[in-house]
């Protein structure tokens, strides 16, 4: 039995969305490196639309590959959606992840948050 | 394909594979029958204790037969310790970096009333003799410290310490499962009173070891049932299985020098091309360590993914990082070395077979380099510490 799904594997071997953004107008950076994971995400917002989202990670499979796919689910999205977004809606859109993995997705959905926090705070 | 997780376990040899399977067949009697089928058990059972006993320089009856290293651990420490409770003696010393099978057993003494003193291993992972000589008090009942250390590699002064438990009197047992095979034991001359080994680390079958326990040091069984083993380990014995791991112990043991030359040649090979990788390091003493053992940890990226894009490329490792052992801490023994949180999380170990040549090496040292390179073009750490934002700690 695989530890991860088709397509976690998937994600982790081919992320999309990696890199960073030059003049993104939200940055949100989660967790540490004590624990193993850091996720940092950049957001370019124009008209309340996720025009562009990219990442780094450091950290295992599933990190990488979660942080891919929060990537996927808010690209193009209204930032209303985006808010919206969860760690189980990641972690399904994964076809499920390890239980004692469960926390990537969970890191993932607060990296988005954190960007697009920093982004509220930028236009506030 | 290349396998480089030897210390994990080892691929059984042609000639063990060969003894179980004929044994299966032909040995299926019951040592313990007094019938032609049972002796002829019984037979092969006391030809592999011979054996076994033989190249460690043991004697027959000092070699007990187990289910493998974990569980002869467990037996010689609580044996040590159920002797120092009747004697009053409670305090045993071992190291921060033991196996599992020992540090777990040593927290159940613990809570029975035992104080342990765990011994440092400092930055090359190898214990000072003079600190086990300092540790031990009056009422010290047993010291345990590894033969060499299951991932890094590095070998212990066993010698030495040996000599200084016999002078002071004090039961002295090695977890030998990663050395037995791999290199020079002598039982005597090492000063030891209990070892435990595992057949699978040395080309043996898995569910096979044996507990080497002095001839006078008082051995409590953990299995109650019939007199098997002297009394000490109740159950029909694993005939085959015994059987298949003298073998591989005799044909380990008989070309040790030259696998160990080669391998030696193979694992400085290595360690000299992930050198070559910014920001990496060594651990554990490059010269006091296992002929196959090559442990590095990588700054600014994480073990699991490196695992999984080295398997994807036909490499087979492991590492001490937290997400590989289902914990959110990394290996107890990066830590015990000194190495941080942040760069044990980074760890490799690369455990090398007796086929693996130059070309293997080269392409291990080709796959890493990439691998981690990769990994480090999209880690948030790297990024912050290649722009100065954050100090290199290695």
């Amino acid at each position: 039995m695989a530890l991860y799904s088709e397509k976690v594997m998937d994600h982790f071997r081919n992320p999309r969305n990696v890199g960073i953004i030059e003049d993104a107008n939200g940055i949100g950076e989660v967790g540490n490196a004590k624990c193993g994971d850091i996720m940092k995400m950049y957001l370019k917002i124009e008209d309340d639309v996720i025009q562009d989202v990219k990442f780094e990670t450091f950290g295992c499979g599933s990190a990488i590959a979660s942080s891919s796919m929060a990537t996927e689910l808010i690209k193009g999205k209204p930032v209303a959606d985006a808010m919206r977004l969860t760690n189980q809606a990641v972690a399904e859109a994964l076809d499920g992840l390890p239980d004692y993995k469960m926390h990537c997705s969970v890191l993932a959905e607060e990296a988005i948050q954190s960007a697009l926090e920093d982004y509220r705070k930028r236009n506030a | 394909m290349i396998y480089a997780d030897n210390a994990a376990t080892t691929k059984m040899s042609p000639k063990a594979i060969q003894t179980m399977t004929a044994l299966l067949k032909e040995a299926w009697g019951n040592p313990s029958s007094l019938y032609a089928q049972g002796q002829r058990a019984r037979e092969i059972l006391e030809k592999a204790r011979g054996d076994v006993a033989a190249v460690l320089g043991a004697e027959p009856r000092e070699i007990i037969f187990t289910s493998g290293g974990s569980e002869a651990d467990n037996q010689a420490i609580l044996s040590a310790a159920a002797l120092g409770r009747k004697k009053g003696k409670l305090h045993i010393v071992s190291t921060a970096f033991e196996h599992h099978a020992v540090l777990h057993t040593l927290d159940k003494l613990r809570k029975e009333g035992f104080e342990v003193t765990l011994l440092d291993v400092h930055e090359n992972g190898i214990v000072r003799p003079e600190e086990v000589e300092a540790a031990l008090r009056g009422d010290t009942c047993l010291v345990t410290i590894m033969f060499a250390n299951n991932e890094i590699g590095t070998i212990q002064p066993i010698r030495e310490i040996g000599a200084i438990c016999r002078k002071k009197g004090v039961l002295f047992h090695t977890d030998a499962v990663q050395a037995v095979g791999h290199v020079p034991i002598d039982v005597r001359a090492d000063n030891i009173d209990l070892l435990s080994a595992s057949a699978h680390k040395f080309h043996g079958p898995k569910g096979v070891g044996f507990l080497y326990a002095r001839k006078g040091v008082p051995v409590s069984s953990l299995i109650e049932g019939g007199a098997q083993e002297r009394g000490k380990r109740a159950g029909t014995e694993n005939v085959p299985g015994i059987a298949a791991m003298a073998e591989a112990l005799g044909e380990a043991c008989g070309q040790m020098a030259e696998n160990a030359a080669h391998l030696t040649e193979m694992r400085d090979r290595l360690i000299r091309g992930l050198s070559g990788i910014p920001h990496s390091a060594l651990n554990g003493d490059p010269v006091y360590r296992l002929p196959g053992n090559v442990s590095f940890c990588f700054e600014g990226i994480e073990g699991e993914s490196l695992l999984l894009l080295l398997d994807d490329r036909g490499i087979q490792a492991s590492s001490g990082s937290a997400c590989t052992s289902g914990s959110l801490d990394p290996s107890h023994v990066l830590l015990a070395i000194g190495r941080v949180h942040d760069v044990a999380h980074g760890s490799l170990r690369l455990t090398l077979g007796e086929e693996i040549g130059e070309a293997e090496v080269d392409e291990i040292i080709k796959a890493v380099k990439e691998v981690v390179a990769y990994l480090r073009s999209f880690s948030p750490i790297w990024r912050d510490l290649t722009l100065g934002k954050k100090e290199y700690i290695l």
